[in-house]
């Protein structure tokens, strides 16, 4: 690992220079050193795996993370379920993406390709150093121990095992975004092919994000015992900041692909994503702001990483107040126009992010200027976040089917007006069937079905007039359908939020054996609890059996573990899934005068919140699937975008 | 502290969020009850509202929430009642008050501000002050003809 830090340091300082002086032999030394630095940090990290996965307990960190009868899957996630481990798949990953850099850029000028090369080591050498000075995972014990501590066993989860590795491909994949932008910078040369660059990076990071978000939040829903799926804490927001960014990254770098315009602030956007993502590290290790989900914190470590964003954030800052005068746009636009619409959806992202920012660190601001001690939670977060998603929501679809250049709304709006009328009905019908709750529920109902339904209506009118239109609707770019699953996605999540916040049931009380109850329409039985041994715990588990109109539709097996190396117990919710709600059971103790603890939740249509992250990210990969990313970017002239046939 | 949360865990590991013998017999009452305990903080956990907390001292602040309830308080008063003894840090949605107003109007504040640069920006390019197209560079030019010789 030192090598892949010597190798590191060296395509920082080489292609650099190179670049500078155009001198070609320094330049193409960038190339087989990121492929080189890959490939050693992929060694030191396949070491350390093979220490976890033969539970050699000689290493201090499989000592503390790792338990001979743990199954298999928990071994090998172990690896990342620590902070060492997790940094150094950190490490991989930003060297993996230098790899892939180098690999796939044979179309990027060469000094260009050579600066992301070089900006992308330097992220790499410092958290190399970061790593080999401060946290160390290849330490080693004196005596070896018997066996290990375990690992948390929240952690010990197919959800979380997946959830580290695609959240850093995410963050990372951001640092890709961050080298192009600050290797334009030094390059002083924004234009259209940058933004075609630049944007299938992006979009791979951004899918990744999406499904580590997900897969979070879906662990935090079925694991952590009482259903919710979001709960703004300060991880969370940490990995929901850089996805907000990356989205109006991605809208904006069209801007500048197709118009050449909004250049500074898409490069800024970059700068500011992985800036947060680099937050978001900090937050989570640094122990700044406490949260369920931290499970490694340092403050000695907080401040390497804080130095590491410093110097990163400023250098880079620096750079831009310096060069951002030189980049002009060209391109020329009316205030109703499909740029403009990008441009309220960028509006909108960037100061919702600020907000969830603002939010986040303002107990600490609070107390360290204003000495009060306070908490922003989820109430907060809810009220002054939500109103600028369904603003987003509200817009989407006008802005979607804009033309270029100028436009005018109310044309656009011409085929849309149904839709609306539909969607707006669609809300009513929401609130007339419920009774006295929140406005969530219609207003998400109606954003929901206005997202799904404006995608609909945009796909239908791109396929023009006359005949064959079913097979021009297949032969749309790929990207086109990216565009519209993804907007889709954003809809069906909406909707599935707003359903779940307003609508769920929820019953608490002592369940003996035998008798039923009645949740919603739904009855359930306790018929039985048993007791349960796991291969590193003990679980009583209750066997409960739900019914519907008299007809059983499923039997569900809530369990309570304890874990005896970690001294720790979970809960396992049981969970009967269905598209259009999920009955959440949880079993808790069992009561003096007889009988257990039960808790039910009947929760609407909480899938649709995976089902929408799920077809945002299969968005996201048709898009990164289309051609046009692939071909060299000299043809970005050649094929302009077909504007729809109004 | 990891090892603080940890005993406290252990202590706190027999109670399970909000316990059957805790609900009021009004439901009224209770729904009340429910909805305040949502926006109170649990204090040993983390982030965590004493409606989804296991920690015992969050099942002593449910029951308190009730008692207060039951007792005839207002929903306000009953929160004033945590407050004043546990401090603002229970309140998860923070109060409108001294400089909280800055986080609350942080959002509006930031849309209204970009808002502006961005319409401001909108007109510097709707009226369309450069259309022609970047000048090659040198090099550029160099390339292009060489492109072009035939």
């Amino acid at each position: 690992m030192i090598l892949a830090f010597a190798v590191a340091i060296v395509q920082t300082v080489v292609p650099m220079i190179g670049a500078h002086k155009r001198w070609h032999g320094w330049m193409a030394v960038a190339e087989p050193a990121a492929a080189a630095q890959f490939a050693l940090t992929a060694l030191a990290f396949g070491a350390l795996m093979w220490a976890f996965i033969t539970s050699d307990f000689s290493l201090r960190l499989v000592w503390l993370n790792s338990h001979s009868a743990k199954p298999m899957l928990y071994k090998i996630s172990g690896t990342w379920g620590n902070h060492e481990g997790s940094m150094l798949l950190w490490v991989l990953i930003v060297t993996l993406f230098g790899a892939m850099a180098a690999w796939f850029g044979g179309n990027l000028p060469p000094t260009l390709r050579a600066r992301v090369l070089s900006v992308q080591a330097a992220i790499g050498v410092a958290f190399f150093a970061f790593i080999i000075f401060t946290s160390n995972p290849f330490l080693r014990l004196d005596t070896p121990p018997f066996d290990g501590q375990d690992l948390n066993p929240l952690l010990q989860d197919p959800g979380l095992a997946f959830h580290p590795p695609f959240l850093y491909l995410g963050y990372v994949g951001l640092s890709m975004a961050f080298s192009f932008a600050v290797a334009a910078l030094i390059e002083g040369r924004v234009d259209a092919a940058w933004g075609r660059w630049v944007r299938p990076w992006t979009l791979a990071a951004w899918v990744f994000l999406t499904i580590g978000i997900a897969l979070g939040s879906w662990w935090a829903y079925y694991e952590l015992g009482w259903g919710g799926f979001w709960f703004w804490d300060p991880v969370e927001n940490a990995s929901f900041m850089p996805w907000l960014l990356a989205v109006a990254l991605l809208h904006s770098a069209i801007v500048v692909e197709k118009r050449e315009a909004l250049k500074s602030w898409t490069i800024l956007l970059a700068i500011l994503a992985f800036g947060f993502s680099l937050i978001g590290t900090f937050i989570v290790r640094s122990g700044l702001l406490t949260s369920v989900h931290a499970f490694a914190n340092d403050p000695e470590r907080g401040i390497w990483i804080l130095m590491i964003m410093g110097f990163f954030m400023g250098g880079a800052l620096v750079l831009f107040t310096l060069r951002a005068s030189t980049m002009e746009a060209k391109g020329v636009f009316g205030l109703q126009s499909r740029e403009s619409a990008l441009l309220v959806n960028n509006l909108l992202l960037a100061v919702s992010c600020f907000v969830v920012f603002v939010g986040t660190m303002w107990p600490l601001v609070a107390e360290m200027f204003f000495d009060r001690k306070l908490s922003v939670g989820p109430p907060f977060f809810n009220a002054a976040f939500t109103p600028f998603m369904v603003a987003l929501g509200l817009i989407l679809p006008v802005g979607s089917v804009l033309p270029w250049k100028r436009a005018s709304i109310v044309k656009a709006m011409k085929p849309l007006r149904y839709v609306f009328v539909l969607a707006l009905a669609v809300g009513c019908l929401a609130y007339v069937m419920q009774t006295g709750r929140s406005m969530i529920g219609p207003v998400g109902m109606f954003l929901g079905a206005w997202l799904v339904m404006g995608v609909v209506v945009e796909l239908i009118q791109r396929t023009g007039r006359g005949a064959n239109r079913l097979g021009r609707l297949f032969r749309l770019p790929r990207a086109d359908w990216g565009k519209a699953v993804a907007h889709a996605g954003l809809g069906v999540t909406m909707a599935g939020i707003a359903g779940l916040t307003a609508w769920t049931v929820d019953d608490i009380r002592v369940a003996k054996i035998g008798q039923p109850w009645s949740v919603g329409n739904y009855e359930l039985t306790l018929m039985d609890v048993q007791d349960v041994r796991g291969p590193n715990y003990q679980a009583t588990m209750g066997v409960l059996t739900l019914a519907k109109g008299g007809q059983v539709i499923a039997e569900l097996r809530p369990e309570k573990r304890f874990y005896p190396v970690a001294q720790m117990p979970t809960t396992e919710a049981a969970i009967d899934y269905d598209l259009k709600r999920d009955v959440y059971v949880v079993i808790g103790d069992e009561q003096n005068g007889g009988g257990w603890t039960i808790r039910t939740y009947i929760k609407p249509m909480t899938n649709w919140i995976w089902i929408g992250c799920a077809l945002m990210a299969l968005g996201g990969l048709l898009s990164l699937s289309d051609r046009r990313f692939r071909v060299a970017a000299g043809a970005s002239k050649r094929r302009a975008t077909p504007v729809p046939a109004e | 502290m990891k090892r603080l949360v940890l005993i406290l865990m252990l202590l706190a590991s027999p109670v399970f969020a909000v316990q059957p013998d805790e609900i009021l017999d009004d439901p009224v009452l209770e729904e009340r009850a429910r909805e305040l305990s949502k926006g109170l903080r649990c204090l040993v956990c983390q982030n965590e509202s004493i409606d989804e907390s296991n920690a015992s001292l969050a099942r002593d602040l449910r029951l308190l929430v009730r008692e207060r309830l039951v007792v005839g308080d207002s929903d306000e008063e009953a929160v004033e009642f945590i407050v004043a003894r546990y401090g603002e840090f229970v309140l998860l949605n923070p109060t409108v008050t001294g400089a909280n107003w800055l986080l609350w109007a942080a959002g509006p504040l930031m849309l209204l501000l970009a808002g502006g640069v961005g319409v401001s920006y909108l007109r510097a390019r709707a009226k369309g002050t450069s259309t022609a197209e970047a000048p090659l560079s040198d090099a550029e030019q160099a390339r292009l003809d060489d492109i072009l010789r035939p």
